[in-house]
């Protein structure tokens, strides 16, 4: 029992990552009907910022602020960080493309995906660095419900994704760009002839997209796991298979989709067997596929010719 | 559109308007060029193609050139499948690599001593490209529903699944046994595979494989050029174009994409398979997404769906890296581009000699400012070996430290041809030098040294650049888009 709770909680923090992706994605994917295959790049640059901040206010053990500040402005700066080179993708990258077939921009993003990872690569080395998160915070902290233990980095990295989610729903339901935004997937023509400025609510929906997929670098960091060029791939990966499987251009579907495939993950590796997660996944999305080709929160498209 | 587009009377259409116009000669070299692309039909090309490979092979013994001519060949294999794939049928596959990498797998496996099976070549080639269709026609039965993007992120996954299962096929534990049995290698790979054994003798030279490439090649080539022409090549096309519309035609859309699908991995199969007999070794890394894009890259810079555009581009892809790593050619390819670039951008000799002066004339303030801030530079001897770099000298200076001054040089051009492609026409004859003097800085300072990330650089921004520019290729045909 106590394992299993273990594995959950595991799989809740890990999945909370991959919702923060996936919403992205959801996002992107609601407005313009483009899957942005830069997101988890995006992902990689928000974990590097937040490593560099990091680095600038000290380092890990000699933090010359205390550590919930340090931690609060790693996050800040590296939202707004990749929340701007997410209008800077749209911009250069989309925008010119907004006009042409469906093939181009996937070609496009693959090509700002090669871009970032490369660029990565020619600045900040191949070397893989980490937060050491365990000299600021003991591994120790935290606390035990019954035989389960969380520790405190875990914790917070799981309510964090949660205000997050929270605060997300909120925009887009409650602020004026929110609504435009969904009436832009709803209807883009009809959205444009009602006097929405469909470039400022797409720039809106960039930075918000890239600033989750950024504060889910930093978690993933927190979590003491390698900031890398190449880690942004996989876990782009599996944020697009967590938005599809719960539908995607639909928000709560992309929140259930990420925790699901988190808890997924973990139990599968818990249980069955490391190495072959990944496949477990990847069968979990074909299966989505097959039986509900809209996911599980989405509605039946209606396609127009 | 012309703005002569109001003089149209009401009910002429404006592209058969304009047909005349479009068909005209263009003025001067290209239309020289036109009117020779026009006359030469594309057997005369294919053959003079034959007969440069033949006289290569001939009279090439230069064992390096024909390992890249053979690199090549497997190249083309790859383009030409993937061409099928994409640009006949339109589908987005994004696991190809993994229907070359199973290939490849497959014959290590049966050709061995990792599994003790060694197998006859006219047995396990055939056998392989049977299994590896099959495996295509298994991937393809999600994507039946599946369309643009998905179809484009479960093939991904779906390499990604390959490179994993290989990785971690190195310790299986069957059921009912205790001890694990080493399938894959792991990331070790297999080593010491058996030649390819075919009419009688056994492959030890890479030029047995250059022949059996030429050989597979003109097959391949001549079968695809007759399926394009064919009802199947003609159905891929629409459903490429507008499934809907063939559907209601009555084409049978999910049986071509299946098809498309089967053929592409078939071909895939047997390049992979005839790889791993050149290289006599399989590694996982070597079916990564490294090329993956490499192959994408050369299908979308020669021209999506035209086969003389995917050889050309398999051609640049594959003998462009070759270049980069040698830093005297790197460096001449390097300027040639730049000049080219310029001269395109400035239209007319004048604005050309203008950007020219202007770039050189750049260079020397730099120069007296790094004197005059008394920072270190790296030493000419250093850096300035091959001829091009020989001349810069005089005139480009590079600081000690290249890593920090090439970064913030790499950025700055970034932010620079960003800000460009935005700029006011009045701004950018003014940016243009700088950009092109920042690029020469950055070239020296850093991308010289590191031809495989540049390589990716350049191949992530031609990419994109290409989508906005041109994004039917060199030799593609832009297509009407109906809204």
């Amino acid at each position: 029992m106590g394992y299993l709770g273990q594995q959950l909680v595991n799989g809740l923090t890990l999945g909370g990552i991959y919702a923060l992706i996936a919403l992205g994605y959801s996002l992107v994917y609601g407005v313009l009907q483009i899957l942005n295959f830069a997101h988890g790049d995006v992902y990689m640059v928000g974990a590097f910022i937040g490593y560099f901040v990091e680095i600038a206010l000290g380092g890990p053990s000699h933090s010359k602020v205390p550590v919930p500040v340090m931690i609060f402005i790693m996050f800040a700066v590296s939202m707004i960080g990749t929340g701007l080179l997410g209008i800077v993708i749209e911009r250069f990258a989309y925008r010119p493309l907004r006009k042409s077939s469906r093939i181009a921009p996937l070609i496009s993003a693959l090509g700002v995906s090669i871009l970032l990872q490369n660029a990565a690569l020619l600045i900040f080395s191949a070397n893989v660095r980490s937060y050491d998160t365990s000299s600021f915070i003991p591994s120790t902290a935290g606390f035990s419900l019954g035989s389960i233990t969380i520790d405190s980095v875990r914790l917070a990295v799981l309510i964090l994704a949660m205000l997050l989610m929270f605060a997300l729903s909120k925009w887009v339901n409650k602020t004026q760009v929110g609504r435009a935004m969904r009436a832009i997937a709803v209807d883009r023509d009809a959205a444009v002839m009602m006097g929405i400025d469909i470039d400022r609510v797409i720039r809106w929906t960039f930075f918000v997209g890239a600033a989750l997929a950024g504060a889910a670098g930093v978690m993933n960091g927190l979590l003491l796991r390698g900031v890398s060029n190449g880690m942004g791939f996989v876990p782009g990966l599996k944020g697009f298979t967590a938005a599809v499987i719960g539908g995607i251009g639909s928000i709560p579907g992309a929140m259930a989709g990420g925790l699901l495939l988190g808890v997924v993950e973990s139990l599968t590796q818990g249980y069955l067997s490391t190495n072959f997660s990944d496949f477990y996944t990847f069968i979990l999305l074909i299966a989505v596929m097959l039986l509900r080709p809209n996911g599980l929160f989405g509605k039946k498209a209606i396609v127009k010719a | 559109m012309s703005e002569d587009t109001s003089k149209l009377g009401i009910g002429t259409d404006e592209w058969v308007a304009q047909h005349e116009k479009r068909l005209q000669r263009r003025a001067g070299l290209p239309g020289v060029i036109d009117l020779l692309n026009q006359r030469v039909s594309n057997r005369v090309r294919y053959s003079v193609l034959a007969l440069v490979a033949i006289f290569f092979g001939l009279f090439v013994h230069n064992l390096y050139l024909l390992r890249i001519a053979s690199n090549l060949g497997v190249f083309l294999m790859m383009t030409l499948g993937i061409n099928i794939v994409m640009g006949f049928a339109g589908l987005l596959d994004l696991g190809f690599v993994a229907f070359y990498g199973f290939g490849a797998y497959a014959y290590a496996l049966t050709s061995s001593s990792q599994l003790n099976q060694h197998w006859p070549t006219y047995l396990s080639v055939p056998a392989i490209v049977i299994v590896t269709a099959f495996l295509g026609y298994l991937v393809s039965l999600p994507s039946r529903r599946l369309f643009g993007d998905y179809l484009a992120i479960v093939t991904l996954f779906f390499g990604q699944i390959f490179i994993q299962l290989v990785l971690s096929s190195d310790s299986i534990t069957f059921p009912g046994h205790t001890d694990s049995t080493d399938i894959t290698g792991g990331s070790n790979g297999i080593p010491g595979l058996d030649p390819f054994r075919l009419f009688g003798r056994a492959f030890k030279s890479t030029t047995d494989y250059y022949w059996l490439l030429v050989v597979v090649l003109t097959l391949l080539l001549i079968a695809i050029v007759r399926i394009d022409r064919t009802r199947v090549g003609r159905a891929w096309r629409t459903i490429r174009e507008d499934t809907l519309a063939s559907q209601s035609m009555g084409i049978k859309v999910n049986n071509l994409k299946t098809l498309a699908f089967v053929v592409g991995a078939a071909i895939a199969g047997l390049a992979g398979a005839i790889f791993a007999g050149i290289q006599d070794a399989v590694f996982i890394n070597g079916f990564d997404i490294p090329l993956l894009t490499l192959i994408y890259a050369a299908v979308i810079l020669g021209g999506s769906g035209s086969i003389p555009g995917s050889i050309i581009g398999a051609f640049v892809m594959s003998v462009l890296p070759e270049i980069l790593r040698v830093q005297n050619y790197s460096e001449f390819l390097f300027l040639a581009v730049l000049l080219v670039t310029i001269a395109v951008i400035g239209k007319n000799l004048k604005k050309f000699a203008i950007n020219i002066g202007a770039l050189v004339v750049i260079g020397y303030p730099v120069k007296a400012l790094f004197y005059l801030s008394h920072l270190t530079t790296t030493p000419t001897k250093v850096w300035a070996i091959a001829p091009v770099s020989k001349v810069l000298q005089y005139w480009l200076v590079l600081p000690a430290n290249r890593i920090v001054w090439g970064n913030m040089a790499f950025i700055a051009l970034i932010a620079l041809v960003a800000y460009y492609s935005i700029a006011h026409e009045a701004i950018k004859p003014w940016l243009l030098p700088f950009i092109a003097y920042i690029a020469i800085f950055l070239w020296e300072d850093r991308l010289v040294a590191d031809a495989s990330t540049t390589r990716q650089l350049i191949i992530g921004a031609m990419l994109v650049v290409m989508m906005i520019v041109r994004p039917q290729g060199f030799l593609g045909k832009a297509r009407v888009e109906v809204l």
